[in-house]
């Protein structure tokens, strides 16, 4: 097979298990491999960091010679695909309730939920023979904080995760004719799940409570406020990058963990290293796998041009094997030291939600390792998520206690 | 050097980020000897930069910034002992006590201390601070939260502009002097100068560019009153803080025959000492701020640098070269980078500034005081200052690094119309400045006079 048909190869629902054998094919084939398709990858890690930080890449889909048709220049966007300025006036309000310099100990005043949240969680665990732990635990928890931290029901769940899905869908990179469809129906359920949202913060107008959709809407300077569109996409944004990803890493982590006994015992033994080793897991198995990008000029990559506007698909869960960067990039090791991974990003689109992510995990993988020692995968690969963007397992069957 | 190098005597002299970093390398890398750091005050190493942040501020005690330590490099520590004296033949380092501390190879770490009021009368004055140490620190912190009427800071750099800025944001009353155009200057040139005083003005500080202070007024009881400025003005005030830049504390080495002068101690980019005639030593090693070292992206001049990154980064270097036979020994090249927090602007700067002849807004805007300005010398990229804009500073490093050409080319999503303008960098002579500047270009030859001398 050749380099040209990679994106086709690493979106294949088949490669989900294992998409590294692809990633390291994608290394060998360049800095740059066009595709059939017109688009280009980009799977080493300094010029992922590069592309991250240079301020001629677009994220805003727009700016793309191939775009959706029902993508108009006036509709609002999430911070996530605009570029700045708009993008950092959007991302600097959102940021105002949740992280420095306005609300420094926000995300950290929450370890003490978190950390009784997970304690429930494993508690629900015990004595159970079989448990899933997607369902179980991974999903439940990152679900349950950014519902506390937005102000949104939990027992709306039902509700809001099948707009999620189709939201989260319809962002993946697939080639495929049914992209469009794909689009439009994900584009409706962003749609409804923001006017669901935007009800929800209606309804604390003049009565807010500690939520972050309390201080979107009582904002009393009104050059800080949201318009109702932006605090519609904001708000769902931060609903579905709050737990789609968190889950991935907690998942990924048990199923590495569960790979590498040698580590977990290590991890039992010492769990100073956890901080390390959630690090070190946003590398080895990031829940964040690709990244979609566009040139607003010709861009010359190590000698090759990408010419403005055709796409650009930054392989980040490559980049961060890459063998010019980390020594042993294969290997999973939790001590690891030179361990600057691209597991959030890069440059001004570096994952809002770090710090909370960084939180949960260490307080999952913290509660569940001690239990680990007597449990096995009742799969092993697992059936996995459609999504190769964000990839992560659909559901983790453990069994407690060897056969 | 006979012997494993990771074996034998090191002497660190100087106690802070450099000599601290430089100690834990020496063990990480193997070093297995006899360690001593030497340093000259009685504080196990601390960090700096929050002494003019956080500390002026009250949200940190000025005893509460020691640094932390990766591992422990198994030293002995001689602290509140200065060093006295080099006598590099004998290879031995003589300190105040009157000891002499006998060394196989040796790394000078001494960096700067705060340069004084040059009236020594008018500078015991109570009510008259420098600040550099963490006492220095405490002591300032406790007048300004006492509430003066009024402090005047002499000097607009970082240090100067940082102060102001803390006293401001206690709501104290504070007036800056800056014998240049404006402060900020001598590190940014003209433009970015020109928008710091504007932030200064606009956050009530009472700025007076273009002028000096003649002298300092007591009130017959030793406490300072007020200050004489050039202009026949007259500020009354209850502090002063002296923000006149650093002197590197190189007297030490008067006797050892090194270059070592006013600029600093020159060494070669594996961080050796030259000795006075420009020959290189190889025993000797130094490491950051009082340390002139040659970089190659900046026509090999040799630069001082009083930045915490690069103490960081040159005490692996020399760390590591100490311990390392010499083809395997590495040059020190990282890329000056440095940040100020003033005014609420998070200020990161990348390169050499002062290392320019143009420049360009090249995204943001002024009125934004959200911008990234890029400096040019002779058509290519040499440095990069972000205004509240840090996440773009990894592109420009890339883009000096790579020696691209200047200006940079069009595309950044945010480039404002005036990316098309170049204007002068307008970087002054730091002579004509106040402060003494925080990166300086300081040629090439080793800084130290030698005359001739005939034997009869």
């Amino acid at each position: 097979m050749t380099a040209d048909t990679l994106l086709e190869r690493i979106t294949d629902y088949a490669c989900r298990p294992d998409p590294y054998p692809l990633y390291a094919e994608l290394r060998e084939a360049g800095r740059v491999v066009r595709q059939a398709d017109g688009s280009h990858l980009v799977g080493t890690y300094h010029e992922i960091n590069a592309l991250l930080h240079d301020p001629r890449v677009s994220v805003d889909p727009r700016h793309g010679l191939v775009r959706d048709p029902g993508l108009s220049e006036q509709e609002q966007l999430p911070f996530l695909i605009l570029d700045d300025p708009a993008h950092h006036r959007l991302r600097t309000l959102a940021m105002r309730p949740f992280g420095p310099p306005h609300s420094p100990g926000r995300v950290d005043a929450m370890r003490g939920q978190i950390a009784e949240l997970t304690g429930e969680l494993v508690e629900g665990l015990r004595d159970r023979a079989e448990f899933d732990l997607v369902d179980d635990f991974a999903y439940p928890l990152p679900v349950t904080v950014i519902c506390r931290l937005l102000g949104v029901p939990r027992e709306d769940e039902p509700l809001f995760r099948r707009w999620s899905d189709l939201v989260v869908a319809s962002a993946d990179v697939q080639p495929g004719e049914e992209a469009a469809e794909r689009a439009r129906t994900g584009r409706q359920a962003r749609v409804e799940m923001g006017r669901y949202l935007v009800d929800l913060a209606e309804q604390r107008r003049g009565r807010p409570g500690e939520d972050m959709l309390s201080a979107f809407v009582n904002e009393p300077d009104p050059a800080l406020r949201l318009t109702r569109e932006e605090l519609a996409e904001t708000a769902v944004l931060l609903l579905i990058a709050g737990h789609e990803t968190t889950v991935n890493l907690i998942t990924n982590g048990v199923l590495t963990l569960l790979r590498h006994p040698d580590q977990l015992e290590r991890l039992r033994r010492d769990p100073g290293l956890l901080p390390g080793a959630v690090e070190e897991l946003l590398r080895y198995e990031p829940p964040v796998h690709l990244r979609r990008r566009v040139p607003l000029v010709d861009l010359d990559i190590a000698g090759s041009v990408v010419p403005k506007g055709e796409p650009l698909i930054l392989v980040i869960a490559s980049g961060n094997r890459d063998p010019g960067r980390f020594r042993d990039p294969d290997r999973f090791d939790p001590a690891r030291v030179d361990n600057q991974h691209l597991g959030f990003g890069g440059g001004i689109h570096l994952c809002y939600g770090a710090p909370l992510a960084r939180i949960e995990a260490r307080a999952a993988l913290g509660a569940l390792i001690p239990r680990l020692g007597a449990v096995t995968l009742v799969e092993d690969p697992p059936p996995y998520r459609r999504n190769a963007m964000l990839r992560g397992p659909r559901h983790l069957p453990i069994r407690v206690g060897s056969l | 050097m006979a012997g494993d190098p990771r074996e034998g005597r090191i002497v660190v002299v100087g106690a802070s980020l450099a000599g601290l970093r430089a100690a834990e390398t020496l063990r990480e890398q193997g070093f297995v000897g006899s360690l001593t750091v030497v340093g000259d005050e009685p504080h196990p190493p601390y960090d700096r930069p929050p002494l003019s942040k956080q500390v002026l501020l009250g949200h940190a005690a000025a005893d509460g910034t020691g640094l932390p330590m990766r591992r422990d490099p198994d030293a002995e520590w001689r602290l509140g002992v200065p060093a006295t004296g080099l006598d590099p033949l004998r290879k031995r380092v003589l300190l105040a006590d009157g000891e002499w501390l006998p060394y196989d190879r040796l790394l000078i770490a001494t960096g700067t201390r705060a340069r004084p009021w040059p009236n020594p009368e008018e500078a015991v004055l109570d009510g008259v601070f420098t600040l550099r140490t963490c006492d220095d620190a405490g002591r300032l912190a406790e007048r300004l939260a006492a509430g003066p009427r009024r402090v005047l800071v002499i000097g607009g750099g970082f240090t100067g502009s940082e102060i102001a800025s803390a006293c401001r944001e206690r709501g104290l009353e504070v007036t800056v002097t800056e014998r240049g155009p404006a402060p900020l200057v001598g590190a940014l040139g003209g433009t970015l100068s020109k928008l710091a005083a504007g932030v200064q003005r606009a956050h009530g500080v009472d700025l007076r560019c273009g002028v000096t202070v003649t002298a300092l007024r007591g009130d017959g009881m030793g406490r300072f009153v007020g200050a004489d400025l050039s202009d026949g003005a007259r500020v009354e005030a209850d502090v002063c803080v002296v923000a006149l830049g650093a002197v590197r504390n190189v007297e030490w080495l008067a006797d050892a025959g090194l270059a070592a002068g006013p600029r600093g101690v020159a060494c070669d980019a594996g961080c050796r000492a030259f000795d006075m005639y420009g020959i290189v030593t190889d025993d000797v090693f130094v490491a950051g701020d009082v340390s002139r070292f040659p970089h190659p992206l900046f026509e090999y001049q040799l630069l001082s640098l009083e930045h915490w990154g690069n103490a960081v980064a040159q005490a692996e270097v020399a760390a590591h070269n100490m311990v390392s036979p010499g083809p395997l020994r590495r040059p020190h090249l990282s890329l000056p980078s440095f940040w100020s927090s003033q005014f609420g602007l998070n200020i990161k700067s990348v390169g050499v500034p002062t290392f320019s002849d143009q420049i360009v807004l090249a995204q943001g805007t002024l009125e934004a005081r959200r911008l990234a300005v890029v400096y040019g010398y002779r058509g290519r990229v040499t440095a990069a200052v972000t205004v509240n804009m840090a996440k773009s500073l990894e592109y420009y490093q890339h883009l000096i690094e790579t020696a691209a050409p200047f200006p940079p080319g069009p595309g950044a999503a945010d480039r404002p119309l005036a990316a098309e303008l170049t204007l002068p960098s307008d970087v002054p002579d730091s002579k004509k400045l106040s402060h003494g500047p925080t990166v300086a270009l300081t040629g090439h030859l080793p800084d130290r006079r030698l005359t001739v001398v005939r034997h009869a």
